[in-house]
């Protein structure tokens, strides 16, 4: 089989030869993400700590695209992951610029003063 | 045998730090413990073969991300202990919703396989012989590159956001403006006097220099009003001097 730029294709299952199998991966994501929702259901008041559980969802998302891509052989998992990073740091770098200039103006970063726009 | 052992030591650390991050009561020692997170995420990373992935996780995530944290956390003067006061209120609605989710994702995966023949459905198998880090170049610069120019462009419009966020206009700094410094003529910065022999300089008025102006001024209050504010300074020193 001959696609694009790819001329060969290494065998199902587990192409590149991984220690574990894929379930052990998506274990680690999966308790990862419940890691990151409990984050930001247990730091509701701190922005910056609801900011890093969603990095920490992210993570658990790229963890399973790898282990994916690795177990089938498909390196589109790994562009896909690499495309999510992309966007993680972009969210991370506009959140905490928010986060700036929410403090300049009213000196706190309390959640739950956030009302501005209510009117 | 050394691979697995080093997959379930990265995993564990990777638990422990991810759940102390969301746990720690000081969101520097968050910040750290994510930054050891992301470090153990690439372990596992390179334990899968996704080699370029597990350098661009250390070097954008712990090198940039972790460190733009970081700086927020140190920068902002905030009372961390006051955001804590919630956490017993809001642990066991995080801990229900959290159940929900594990559930679902249980039932999930207990109905889940892979489809008999998907080798033959891959977007874009990996090909043999190449290392990991070329293989993801060719792709992503033939297959994917609208989507890579599409990132290039979400992190450009975010890198201009975060800058229009930020900046501010410091009204108080005194910039220089070269106009204005050209156009001064000799008239309003320089007085010629005629200085009698054994004069002190109080009873010629000579000027001192003035201090310079409390207030902040705008550039053209600055510079207009200069040689104006120079003349009042004279006639004060005059009287002074005539006393």
């Amino acid at each position: 089989m001959t696609t694009g730029t790819v001329t060969t294709i290494t065998p199902m299952p587990g192409g590149i030869s991984m220690a574990v199998g894929v379930g052990h991966y998506l274990v680690v994501g999966a308790v990862l993400l419940l890691l990151g929702v409990f984050g930001i259901f247990l730091n509701r008041k701190n922005i910056i700590v609801i900011m890093m559980s969603i990095e920490l969802i992210l993570l658990a998302v790229n963890i399973n695209l790898v282990a994916f891509s690795a177990s089938l052989g498909d390196l589109a998992g790994q562009v896909l992951a690499m495309f999510v990073l992309t966007v993680a740091a972009a969210e991370a770098a506009i959140g905490l610029a928010i986060v700036v200039v929410y403090f300049r103006n009213r000196g706190s970063i309390q959640v739950e003063d956030v009302g501005l726009m209510k009117g | 045998m050394i691979a697995a052992i080093a997959f379930y030591v990265f995993a564990a650390v990777l638990i422990g730090s991810a759940a102390l991050v969301v746990s720690s009561r000081n969101p520097v020692h968050s910040v750290l413990f994510l930054i050891l997170a992301f470090f153990n995420a690439a372990g596992l990373f390179l334990l899968a073969g996704a080699e370029f992935l597990a350098m661009v996780l250390v070097i954008v995530y712990v090198g940039a991300v972790a460190v733009l944290f970081l700086f927020v956390v140190m920068m902002l003067d905030v009372n961390f202990d006051q955001m804590r006061e919630g956490v017993q209120r809001y642990a066991p609605i995080g801990a229900a919703v959290g159940a929900v989710l594990f559930l679902e994702l249980i039932v999930t995966v207990a109905g889940w396989q892979f489809v008999p023949n998907v080798t033959l459905h891959l977007a874009s198998a990996t090909p043999a012989g190449v290392t990991n880090t070329a293989a993801l170049g060719h792709l992503i610069y033939t297959d994917y590159i609208f989507l890579f120019q599409a990132a290039g462009l979400i992190l450009l419009v975010a890198m201009i956001g975060a800058i229009v966020l930020t900046h501010r206009e410091r009204g108080a700094s005194r910039r220089q403006n070269i106009g204005v410094q050209q156009a001064r003529t000799m008239a309003n910065t320089l007085e010629m006097m005629t200085v009698a022999i054994g004069a002190g300089s109080r009873q010629t008025g000579i000027l001192r220099p003035l201090p310079p102006p409390a207030r902040p001024l705008d550039d053209h209050d600055d510079h207009g009003h200069g040689g104006h504010d120079d003349g009042h300074g004279h006639d004060d020193h005059a009287h002074a001097g005539g006393h």
